[in-house]
């Protein structure tokens, strides 16, 4: 493989690890959706690169989607949805950011070791990015766990199935239906998160979790 | 005759789709609970119907074997009886204002947008397929969990969603990581998201690259069969959602998710280089069973109760199948098909004991057996049933289970049976409150048909006592596919 298209690729998936970086020490709502927003459209770039290295055409319709759908469509929905509800004030992370990140970089050293050691036959450019792929999964249920807000648990878990659509197109060849499986599925998911938090808006004016979690079912 | 049976495969999964979409513009409650439970019996039909016919050769996407078939006929009976238990639950519901008339017609239509998904998953020989019909049936659920819209329902809808979509994400990796497995043998394309394909060359696949998609696979679709630790969503999501989400949760959406890892561990067994997927699901398995069995002790909630069980016995399934062999592998499918009548059964029951009494808290239901005795003595059986007493089914599958660990692994028998004697005095202990004693709470008729609950019992019951030989001699030829 060309050496400048094995760098591109790498740069790209690289970034979206540094994004997902950057996602962990947010406090700010609108802050952490535009992070999501830069995420997708790097994600976007990343597809579209490896449409064009692979010569899969049908991968720029996984990067359009990922365009029109992740980086813009649900980063305004969810602007308006927080602008509607009124909490665009601080997000209380569960656990200190120092902690955070070092937890962070526990994480990626983990699925960098775990993914290069497995794979040494694999194509070089599939390697990495399963290795890239497999961190930003996991920083990104770090942002769920950490965070007791509902609108940035959605977030985290977006930003998890963006590592997801990176480690489907690294998979050369891999059929479209998972592409737009996992696009769907995403859509599907802001649907019905979107009735949730409308719901949970209507009976107790909170999307904080925290607020939820008074009842544990034993207690009555 | 080919063609036939691709129609009863078609059958299975166009009748509940195109019931779904009739449903969602079908007005009238009454009409639509009718519709639902015809539309179940047509599924079953065309399931029953594949047992006789021929079976097209696998296809790209959908696939019919003996393993599947055992499945799709179980997923789609208690479907049906599912449906006939849910028309007079929901009519209830409706008379107590817990539902609203619109709240019938998106419930009746994803009952059959869920069916679809299951069945969808059973057939599908394709991982990619299999996955996004896991995640469809899994998507319903969630919403028909939320549907009463109460605090506590939503509290338990958004802890499903939040960590089924994290298990389901999970899944999708490790499908990933096979394709990655399989892309250098079988080549670019769909044929190496094809399962009959992959079984067959499974053995030239990276072992190491296999083995860490089985890990993924395990954790994701683990977390949907219930096994601890990743059980946090199940006891909730049973016991706020509708009784005859319940009933179909424990009943059937476990196997669906259990089948999944079936597949999977076959995928593994086939390569032998590749860590064995026995001890990993031996252990968890043990882990769910004592940990539920533990859990059974302090509930204080009838159907959080018996979700705990469920993750008691699907403990047991996995650690069945983990220890593998033909013994082990037969008692396990017998213990899912067991478990799955009697836990509906016993939904059904609870369902209906929840609606007269007017409360889920078993401190405050009382001597069932003489206030309601049809009912109270179906939840007698059905407990008796479900703590392994015999003559009944349970006890028969687990005593298969207990005998083969012995013969085979004698150390991992004590914690298995351990856990077994722990849930046995927990469920003994509640249903003597339950069951008997001074009545108390609400002494009103229940105008509900009882056929659903006791034909599911009497099915457990006669399995107990005699198993025909035909199905034995099934059960033992899948056992053997499994290896």
């Amino acid at each position: 493989m060309n050496g400048l298209t094995f760098d591109i690729a790498h740069l790209l998936a690289g970034s979206l690890v540094l994004i997902s970086f950057m996602m962990l020490y947010q406090d700010r709502l609108f802050a952490l959706i535009n992070v999501f927003a830069l995420h997708a459209v790097v994600l976007a770039l990343s597809v579209a690169w490896q449409a064009y290295i692979q010569d899969a055409h049908h991968l720029y319709i996984t990067a359009a989607i990922a365009l029109v759908f992740k980086a813009i469509v649900i980063p305004v929905g969810l602007h308006r949805i927080i602008q509607r509800l009124g909490i665009h004030r601080d997000i209380e992370t569960a656990v200190g950011i120092g902690l955070t990140m070092l937890a962070g970089i526990g994480l990626v050293t983990l699925s960098m070791v775990l993914m290069l050691r497995v794979t040494p036959e694999a194509d070089p450019l599939a390697r990495e990015d399963l290795a890239f792929a497999l961190s930003i999964i996991l920083l990104g249920l770090l942002v769920m766990v950490t965070r007791r807000n509902a609108v940035s648990q959605v977030v985290g878990f977006m930003s998890l199935e963006n590592g997801l659509v990176l480690a489907a197109t690294g998979a050369k060849g891999m059929p479209l239906v998972v592409e737009i499986s996992v696009a769907f599925s995403i859509l599907i998911a802001f649907i019905v998160i979107g009735v949730f938090l409308f719901r949970i808006r209507e009976r107790f004016d909170s999307v904080d979790i925290g607020a939820l979690d008074d009842y544990r079912g034993e207690r009555r | 005759m080919s063609g036939f049976s691709l129609d009863a495969v078609a059958a299975i999964l166009f009748i509940p789709a195109g019931a779904a979409a009739i449903l969602a513009a079908m007005p009238n409650y009454r009409m639509t609970a009718v519709v639902n439970v015809i539309a179940s019996l047509l599924t079953l039909l065309a399931a029953l119907s594949l047992f006789v016919t021929d079976r097209p050769a696998p296809g790209q996407y959908l696939l019919v074997d003996d393993l599947n078939i055992v499945f799709i006929v179980l997923n789609t009976f208690v479907g049906f009886t599912t449906s006939v238990f849910s028309a007079s639950y929901i009519a209830h519901e409706l008379e107590t204002g817990r539902l609203t008339a619109p709240n019938l017609r998106f419930y009746h239509a994803m009952y059959q947008i869920m069916m679809f998904g299951m069945n969808l998953a059973f057939v599908s020989n394709n991982i990619g397929l299999m996955w996004v019909a896991v995640e469809l049936a899994t998507l319903t659920t969630v919403l028909m969990v939320g549907i009463y819209r109460t605090h506590e329902a939503l509290e338990a809808a958004w802890k499903y969603f939040i960590l089924g979509s994290v298990g389901i994400a999970l899944a999708l990796f490790g499908t990933i990581l096979v394709y990655m497995a399989a892309q250098p043998v079988v080549g670019e394309g769909t044929n190496a998201m094809v399962w009959s394909v992959l079984i067959e060359k499974a053995a030239h696949f990276d072992p190491a690259l296999l083995s860490v998609a089985f890990i993924f696979l395990l954790l994701g679709y683990g977390t949907k069969v219930g096994l601890a630790p990743l059980h946090a969503w199940l006891p909730d999501a049973h016991a706020e959602g509708p009784t005859p989400i319940s009933a179909v949760l424990s009943g059937l959406l476990l196997n669906v998710a259990l089948y999944a890892v079936l597949r999977f561990k076959l995928l593994l067994a086939a390569s032998p280089q590749a860590i064995g997927p026995g001890p990993l699901m031996v252990t968890m398995g043990l882990t769910s069973l004592i940990f539920a069995a533990f859990m059974l002790y302090r509930r204080r909630d009838i159907k959080r109760l018996f979700a705990y069980s469920s993750i008691e016995h699907m403990g047991i399934i996995v650690f069945a199948f983990g220890m593998g062999g033909p013994l082990a592998n037969f008692a396990g499918l017998l213990h899912m098909v067991m478990h799955s009548l009697t836990k509906s059964a016993i939904f059904f029951a609870v369902g209906h004991i929840a609606q007269v009494k007017g409360t889920q808290k078993i401190s405050e239901i009382r001597g069932l057996t003489e206030s309601h005795p049809g009912l109270g003595w179906a939840l007698v059986i059905g407990v008796v049933a479900i703590a392994g007493l015999p003559p009944l089914g349970i006890f028969m599958s687990e005593f298969l289970v207990v005998s083969s660990t012995f013969a085979r692994h004698p150390w991992l028998a004590i914690p298995l049976v351990f856990g077994l004697l722990i849930a046995f005095g927990a469920l003994l202990l509640r249903l003597t409150g339950v069951a008997f004693g001074e009545p108390r709470g609400g002494t009103a008729p229940v105008e509900a048909s009882y056929v659903p609950m006791y034909s599911h019992l009497a099915l457990v019951f006669a399995a107990g006592i005699y198993l025909p030989a035909p199905l034995v001699a099934w059960f033992q030829h899948v056992a053997g596919i499994l290896g």
